[in-house]
Formats: structure tokens, sequence, C-alpha cells
């Protein structure tokens, strides 16, 4: 297929058809309603189905029940939408459902406002909802990488049944970038070849699709069948990209989505000045590029660490547990849905050069 | 499962032979065999898909023999939208109790029943949270006594008794809701006729349908089980009164 110039999140709505994703549920919030209003009638073309619930509470059980047939079912929201959508994704992952979750996130807490925001980390990669459960999150940086992330997506909640979020900050939905789709679109699951998903009990005895579990020891088994297939997901899922590592850095950049782009920018300027900065873009945000951010950091022509984002620090909190600060760290963001600008990057690369030259040569 | 010819009464095919949990006296398990009865004699259990609800019958999958999915509190009607909309040729039932549907529930009962989901729910209404050992619900009597009601329920603080069936029935929607209860086996056999109905009119793919059981809770209500079928006669039925409040199949203002 020919690339097309398309918004965020409309070309979030095709990429999940194009991964046999019919089934749509959603409720409309600021900043990604579009994706509802390009599926509801684009899902009927392809036979797919489009509900739009009375609030993201339903919206997240109906993805439960939906997710119990075996299809492929997918919902788009924005952060305090996400925040009501907590105890279904509890209960899917309890459970084991595929499903795939999109944050097109926007400045908090409370109502916060509507402006783009990496502020929900915390809440995707910590857990937002209780008990012993893990997500992927993966975050794309561009509309293409949204597509695909969205498409792959899929395959890795089919993969080890769960719960897959994408968060991208509001920029991701609404800038329009080229992009280009798969040439051949999936067709739909054919539930009636699932080992696990709800088809009526013919010729074999009954399935429950369930969280509950009242004795202790059952419960715990279900806990660590869940933690075994994060091990897996540690082990196969890891993604993330370099950008300008070299020798010569002296700084390393931790960022993530659309932030990892302005520093790009940064990046870029600083070269021209012969300041040789990297950067390391985690694209999975669970799971965590552990070794590979510690390797990088390592490497003793880096002075010192920094990280940037559309928050007032959260992935900061991973990058020093997986460099075990063997680095010296320093946070710099805004949020509120305030952008860091390249000139802010590269000012406070400059402070960061001269303080930690200065203490590299006390010692 | 006996084969005998001469065999004229068995445990429905859509019944497991689990021994339930529930306490003596208690009609849950009529009211589960009345479902499984109307699965089996309409055929559709091979098809069938029941969403548990949290309260006394959270273990219901338990008891029967088809597939099932537990819900969060008050949340089946959003799993039953979500499975019947992307599964359409399956048959879905949700089975609540007062405090699931009519209380932390209410949402999702009402949008679905209003976007005439066509799906079925089974409504056991006993007047009182029975699981989380007897606190006061919206169904629950004015004056009547509870764990969080113990002085009886306070009308002027608590509000009065939700008639959940007359609130639904006021959606413009068509759909068929329905009251019964199972304290005489008169009141069985006319509750049966309605569970039956709410299932064939899905199978038709008519509407959403629900029918409401009062129910009893000899534990919490502290009343001998003989007695607890009593209250319902005295207190539950002139509140609720039984019968159909709206069917696809009548005209307004014909009799049901």
């Amino acid at each position: 297929m020919a690339k097309k110039l398309m918004k965020g999140n409309e070309a979030l709505g095709e990429a999940a058809i194009a991964a046999g994703a019919l089934n749509y549920f959603a409720y409309p919030i600021t900043p990604q309603s579009e994706v509802a209003e390009y599926l509801c009638w684009r899902l009927p073309q392809v036979g797919g189905n489009f509900v739009q619930a009375e609030s993201e509470v339903a919206v997240g059980n109906m993805l439960f029940g939906a997710a119990a047939t075996g299809k492929r079912i997918f919902t788009t929201s924005s952060s305090p939408g996400i925040s009501l959508m907590q105890e279904a994704i509890s209960y899917m992952a309890g459970a084991h459902l595929p499903v795939v979750l999109i944050n097109i996130m926007r400045g908090g807490p409370g109502l916060g406002g509507i402006l783009p925001a990496q502020s929900d980390y915390f809440q995707a990669v910590k857990g937002g909802g209780h008990g012993d459960y893990r997500l992927v999150v993966l975050a794309p940086a561009s509309v293409q990488e949204a597509v695909d992330l969205m498409i792959e997506s899929f395959d890795i909640a089919e993969r080890y049944l769960t719960p897959v979020m994408i968060i991208g900050d509001g920029m991701i939905g609404q800038m329009m970038e080229s992009v280009e789709f798969p040439k051949k679109y999936r067709q739909q699951n054919d539930p009636s070849k699932s080992d696990w998903a709800l088809t009526g009990a013919k010729g074999r005895s009954a399935r429950v699709v369930k969280s509950l579990f009242l004795d202790g020891k059952k419960l715990e088994d279900n806990c660590l069948k869940l933690e075994a297939k994060y091990v897996e997901i540690r082990k196969n899922e890891v993604k993330y990209e370099l950008y300008k590592v070299s020798n010569k850095n002296k700084v390393l950049i931790t960022a993530y989505g659309t932030m990892a782009r302005i520093c790009q920018t940064a990046i870029d300027e600083l070269e021209e000045e012969k300041i040789s900065v990297g950067l390391m873009r985690p694209i999975s945000l669970y799971p965590f590029p552990e070794k590979e951010m510690f390797k990088e950091a390592n490497k003793p022509n880096i002075l010192a660490i920094l990280d940037i984002e559309m928050s007032t620090g959260q992935m900061v909190e991973d990058v020093e547990r997986v460099t075990k600060s063997i680095k010296p760290i320093e946070f710099f963001g805004h949020t509120g849905g305030i952008v860091p600008t390249p000139e802010e990057v590269k000012d406070k690369v400059y402070e960061m050069l001269k303080k930690f030259k200065k203490d590299k040569k006390k010692s | 499962m006996s084969s005998n010819p001469n065999t004229i009464f068995k445990r429905p095919e859509s019944l497991s032979d689990n021994i339930t949990h529930y306490c003596p006296g208690c009609t849950h398990g009529v009211i589960h065999r009345l479902v499984a009865e109307s699965l089996d004699e309409l055929g559709l259990r091979e098809r069938a898909v029941g969403v548990a609800p949290v309260g006394c019958s959270v273990l219901i999958y338990n008891y029967f023999n088809c597939d099932f999915m537990e819900a969060a509190h008050g949340r089946a009607p959003a799993l039953a939208t979500g499975f019947k909309r992307t599964r359409p040729d399956m048959i879905v039932f949700t089975y609540q109790g007062d405090g699931d549907l009519a209380s932390i529930g209410m949402g999702e009962i009402v949008h679905a029943a209003n976007r005439g989901e066509k799906f079925t729910t089974i409504f056991v209404n006993n007047a009182i949270y029975g699981m989380t050992g007897g606190q006061k619900a919206p169904t629950t009597m004015p004056l009547q006594k509870t764990s969080t009601s113990p002085a009886g329920r306070d009308v002027t603080k608590a509000g009065f008794p939700i008639r959940m069936a007359e609130l639904l029935a006021t959606l413009k929607t068509p759909s068929f809701i329905a009251r019964g209860a199972v304290h005489t086996p008169m009141h069985i056999v006319q509750t049966k006729k309605l569970i039956k109905k709410a299932f064939r009119l899905q199978n038709e793919n008519k509407c959403f349908s629900l029918v409401e059981v009062l129910s009893t809770c000899p534990t919490n209500w502290g009343i001998d089980p003989n007695g607890s079928l009593q209250w319902v006669t005295d207190n539950m039925q002139p509140y609720y009164p039984l019968g159909v409040y709206k069917d696809p199949e009548k005209k307004n203002g014909e009799e049901s």
C-alpha cells in the first residue's frame, strides 16, 4: 500500500483493522476521540463492530467479556479514562486474556488538562490496578511506529495471553505524518480453534474464564503462572533504539516517545558544536531494556546520564534502578502540556558538562 | 444420569453434579435449576455463556455445565455486552444479585438494557447483601434490620428500596422485563415460564430480557427457611409486585 498522510489517532484505528482486530469498545475523551470517530464508520465497512460505552468502567469490562471470545479486541482512551479501566485491566491480566489498550496521554493528576504529557508512566509500567500483574507497555515515537507497534501488540497479547498497553503522548495522536500499512490485512481469529476461548461447551467440558481463586495455594499458583510469563516477556520482548551512540559521547540521554525526537534535534545541534551526546530510547517500557541501558551507562566515556520526560520524573526511577546509578543521573522535564524544547535540552547538557568535567578533574 | 425411560425427574444437563455451597433454605438452587431447565428445553446449553456476579452466586460456574466467565462486582452486563456483540451467534446470560445489579452495577444494567443488548439477565433479589454477611442493600425493605442498619432501614437517609423491574421498564427500548418469585410451587412454575421466555426471546434475537426473582436469605434475615418463604409473601411481594412489566410481544396496555 502506498504511503498516506494520516493523523496518528486515525492511523491507530486503521492499524487495528490491519491486525484483524474488528471489535472496538470506547468512550469519548480528548485528545483521542478521533479514533472512535474514524472507526464508527470504518469498522462496519469491514464487518467490524463498535460499541460506544456509557463509561470507561464499562469499556474495560466490555473488553473483558469480548476478549473471552478469542477474537482480537481493543480500546483507545486517554489518562483519566485509563484510570477508570484499571479494574478491568487487573481482572483481564488475572484471567489471562489478550487485549490491546491505547493511552494517548494527557496531563494529570485529576482532570488535569488536554495537552500532551507523559505522566502515566508509573500507572502503565508499575501497575495501575490491584494485584501481582504486569502490562506489556510500548511507547511509539512516530505515527508509523505507532501503527507498527499497534499491529505487533496483538501478536504479543496473544503469544502471552496478556493485556498490552501502548502509551503515546497527545502529540502521537494529534500529529499528521506519512504512514504505510501492510499490503495484506490479517483475517479475524477463528475462535473455534482456541483452547481457552469461550465457544460453548459442545463436545467438550465447560470452560471458565476467571481471576477468582479462593484457595491461597491456587491463587499463588495463578500469580506464579503470570510471573512465568513475565520472565519470558522480559527475555523476548525488549525493544529500544540507540541514536548517535558512540565512544565519543560524554552524556547519554534517556527519553521515550515524541520526547525522544525532540532530544534527537538537540543532539544533532550539539553535534554541530562538537559536543557528542547519545540517546537511548526505550520502546518497550515494560519490559524495560535493563541490561542494555546498564551497558550504555557503564561505558567509560559517559560522564553522566540525562533523563528527559514530559512529567516531573517517572521513568527516571527505572533509569536509576537499572543503571544502579553507576553514573550521575540528572533529570529535566516539563509537564502539564508544556513540552521541553531542544534549547532547554542543550542548556541542560551544557550545565552538566561543566559540572561533571570539573568533578572528573577533582577526582 | 439415568437413561431409564421411566425417569420422570432428573438433573438438567445444564447443571453439573457439584454440591452447592448455598445456605440451607436459600432459593438460589431453585433459580439455578429453572435457568438450567430453560437452557436444556430450548437446546441452548452448547451455545451458552454465563456471566457470574460477585456475591453469593460468585461460584455459580461450579454448578453449571456450560461456559462461564467471572465478572467484577456489578460489571456482568458490560462483559455480556462485549461478548454478545463479538459473538452474536452465542447465548449469553448474566446471573446477578441485588447488591451487584442494583447498587454497584446500576450503570451497567441500565445502559445495557437501554442499548437493547441481546442477552438475558437473571436478577436475584433477596433484599440484602448475603456473601459479605448481611449488610443493607438498595433493595432492603423499609425498617428491615441488617448489619449496617441495625435499627432498620431508615428511608429518610437511605431512600426507599429500588424497584429494578419497574425502573428498567420505563426505558423506551423494547425489552422483556418481568418479576417472579420462588417461595411457593405455584410461583416456581410461573417464574420458570418467565425465564424460559426470556431465553427464547434472546434466541430469536428479539431484545434484552431480564427476569427479577424474589429470593430468600434465611441466614442473614435471621429467620428459619419456612419463615423466610412467608417473609417473601408478607413483606417483599406487596412492595415488589410480580408480573410482566414490558413485553415486546404485547402491545401497550394489553394484559400479560
